[in-house]
């Protein structure tokens, strides 16, 4: 097909509205872009004049998937601003909360949003009846993530009893006793799912690129730790501006971020790529078969990255669990502010790649935000992923051309209503003009 | 037949679209009743042809507004679904700010790009038959919605103080607690799931009728708060419609 102009108007299957433009003439690709047409959301404006114990609250309404994520990497922020340190009970909890959201999150990508694409559906409700046991499974898995967050947090989406210095409410021993009875007959879902994705027919197309994730020695990092690339390096969190680099390109409208090369990626294969050898062993025999190994370069088999982190997230959550009903669990008041003024920046790698909150703090009231979102930091790879696959899928359909598009964007699990706050769009066609 | 449903979102965090999808999923026999032809979010297959419309989101932009009669004009009842549907919601803490201060501060000098205009509640632009309040919204509140448009009513809301519900569930009260609560002038519906957890009511399910804004603002000073601060809590989710009552159009 030597022409060829693809217009998805409104990808489905993804947070957010984004548009997918193609255009090939004689053979040439023309033109190429991931259009985000989502409304703009200025929480950062927002947050100035604030209360500081108000960001997180703010700030978690910024996204309805990964809520407990933003709060987490907010509070953080906020607590590097006013020299905060909390406990170690804190800590604990608030990485098995996150734990909640990966597997939440990672199951509705990798069932709901994801797999009807390989299955020929448009959606994962026909299967409810054509393979009920495939949606039992996965609404099994969500709602023991969902009822982690709810333990801890009060619900997943919004969290409500994470606060500066801690938490305002706090399981009972036999709740998380429960949860991890619940955790452990788990792990014959993640084999199940394991073994779902050995079945799926990734596409083969590979692009090596630059992956970017937060990184810790002593564990799989998802809160705090220091930015790494798979091109070397190793940056503290303060320098996060040194990483994401946001520059105008000229073939696209949005803002886009670039580090070593032109664009990098980050999120589950990313974080699978920098931090494979801090995987539960579990994880990595998961890993194992289903043939994923660092540094794996197909956008496609993010699915399979996030598959290994529910098995990693719901080994390690079991850990935690044990780590705090042997500490027990004490009913504590948040750890106090040292200072009332200050600037810090707070991180953590959610779902879908490395979120950072930046906070300017005077006498208790932001005065400035910044927060840098990880749909952001993707979308100049995506759209240097669709440039070097088009060319080589041409003599397919219109039809199997723009799908495989489609699947290669939903790949990233992007949350555009996330990322728009900070993204310049140019409208090149007049939106509702179709 | 089962009638067709659809759903749609504008500005928000989809967060209540995700509730109603977990709802789903813990309810499949709602499936069984409903036909929902188009989800953005959850499946690519898509009709216009539909009766019941769920709109999350509140209008931020002209161009927006629009679409929605479209909306309107399609369905013969729409729901507006979660708080920046029904109250403007989060998105409405900036109409008390200068908007072109709040388009430069996050875009400089690349401002005029981008479409904004304050942020409106949905029945701001067409009727709203009903809403489904909260920030994110209640799965129970769904599944009963969904219940009473099938018995051919309109879904109901509370339209008692959130403090019933809290006294109900045996909380200790939050003020008697030290801390402070929009309970008092918030609309029932959720369990009182913030006191619960150890958190003050932020007001996210809007205003009961004739709320006494004189007296909680009382309260909030009798506990240490300034202005600034009592006019921030107010404003987390009720901007709307306490400029509403002050009669002030945001710019």
């Amino acid at each position: 097909m030597s022409t060829l102009k693809v217009d998805v108007h409104h990808v489905t299957r993804v947070e957010g509205h984004g548009n997918i433009v193609v255009d090939v003439e004689n053979g040439e690709l023309t033109q190429c872009d991931l259009q985000i047409v989502e409304t703009p959301r200025f929480f950062e404006a927002m947050l100035r004049g604030r209360a500081y114990d108000e960001a997180s609250h703010i700030t978690s309404r910024i996204c309805g998937i990964c809520a407990v994520g933003h709060a987490t990497a907010s509070l953080r922020a906020t607590e590097q601003a006013l020299g905060v340190t909390p406990s170690l009970q804190t800590t604990l909890l608030r990485k098995l909360n996150f734990h909640g959201e990966i597997l939440d999150s990672h199951v509705l990508h990798i069932y709901m949003l994801v797999a009807p694409d390989y299955l020929g559906l448009g959606s994962v409700i026909p299967l409810a009846k054509s393979a009920p046991d495939i949606v039992l499974r996965a609404l099994r898995m969500k709602q023991l993530a969902g009822d982690l967050c709810a333990t801890l947090c009060g619900r997943h989406t919004h969290p409500i009893s994470m606060t500066v210095g801690g938490f305002t409410q706090f399981p009972k021993p036999a709740e998380l006793r429960a949860l991890r009875e619940r955790l452990v007959a788990s792990r014959a879902d993640c084999d199940a799912t394991i073994q779902l994705l050995q079945g799926l027919e990734f596409p083969a197309f590979e692009r090596d690129t630059e992956y970017v994730a937060l990184h810790r020695d002593d564990e799989y990092c998802f809160i705090d730790g220091s930015i790494a690339s798979s091109d070397g390096g190793i940056r503290p969190l303060a320098e996060y501006r040194e990483v994401t680099n946001e520059t105008i390109v000229a073939h696209s409208s949005a803002k886009h971020t670039r580090h070593r090369r032109e664009s990098y990626m980050v999120g589950a294969l990313a974080r699978f790529n920098i931090n494979y050898d801090r995987l539960h062993p579990r994880a990595q025999a998961a890993a194992e078969a289903l043939g994923l190994r660092p540094k794996t370069i197909n956008p496609y088999l993010n699915a399979a990255a996030q598959a290994v982190e529910v098995v990693h997230c719901t080994e390690d959550a079991i850990l935690l669990i044990d780590q705090l009903l042997d500490q027990g669990i004490k009913p504590e008041a948040p750890a106090a502010p040292t200072r009332m003024s200050g600037e810090g920046v707070g991180a953590a790698d959610v779902p879908r790649g490395t979120l950072f909150h930046h906070y300017w703090i005077e006498g208790g009231t932001i005065v400035g935000a910044n927060c840098i979102i990880p749909t952001g930091q993707n979308l100049a790879n995506i759209e240097l992923d669709m440039r070097a696959l088009v060319p080589g899928i041409l003599d397919r359909t219109q039809q199997e051309i723009t799908l495989a598009l489609e699947m290669l964007v939903r790949a990233y699990d992007p949350c555009i209503s996330c990322s728009t706050h900070m993204l310049d769009v140019k409208f090149v066609k007049a939106v509702g003009a179709r | 037949m089962n009638p067709k449903v659809a759903f749609f979102e504008f500005t928000s965090c989809e967060g209540c679209q995700l509730t109603v999808l977990d709802t789903l999923q813990r309810h499949p026999e709602l499936l069984e009743v409903i036909e929902i032809v188009q989800f953005r979010e959850a499946m690519t297959e898509r009709s216009d042809d539909y009766r019941i419309a769920f709109i999350e989101g509140s209008c931020t932009r002209p161009s927006d507004e629009a679409k929605i009669r479209e909306i309107r004009k399609q369905a013969q009842i729409v729901i507006a679904v979660g708080a920046c549907a029904h109250l403007g919601g989060i998105n409405a803490i900036r109409n008390r700010m200068p908007l072109d201060d709040v388009r430069e501060y996050v875009y400089g000098e690349k401002k005029d790009w981008f479409e904004t205009y304050p942020a409106r509640p949905l029945s701001a632009v067409i009727k709203v038959d009903a809403v489904i309040p909260g920030c994110p919204i209640d799965r129970d509140e769904f599944v009963m919605a969904v219940t009473h448009l099938l018995q051919g009513r309109m879904p109901a809301i509370p339209d008692y103080p959130l403090c019933i519900e809290c006294k109900l569930t045996e909380n200790v009260c939050m003020f008697l607690r030290g801390q402070t609560c929009l309970g008092p002038i918030t609309r029932a519906g959720c369990d009182a799931i913030c006191p619960s957890c150890g958190q003050g009511c932020e007001g996210c399910r809007g205003l009961i009728p004739s709320p006494n804004l004189g007296a909680i603002k009382e309260a909030l000073r009798e506990r240490g708060m300034t202005e600034e601060q009592i006019d921030a809590r107010l404003s987390l989710f009720l901007t709307y419609q306490t400029m509403q009552m002050e009669g002030v159009t945001p710019a």
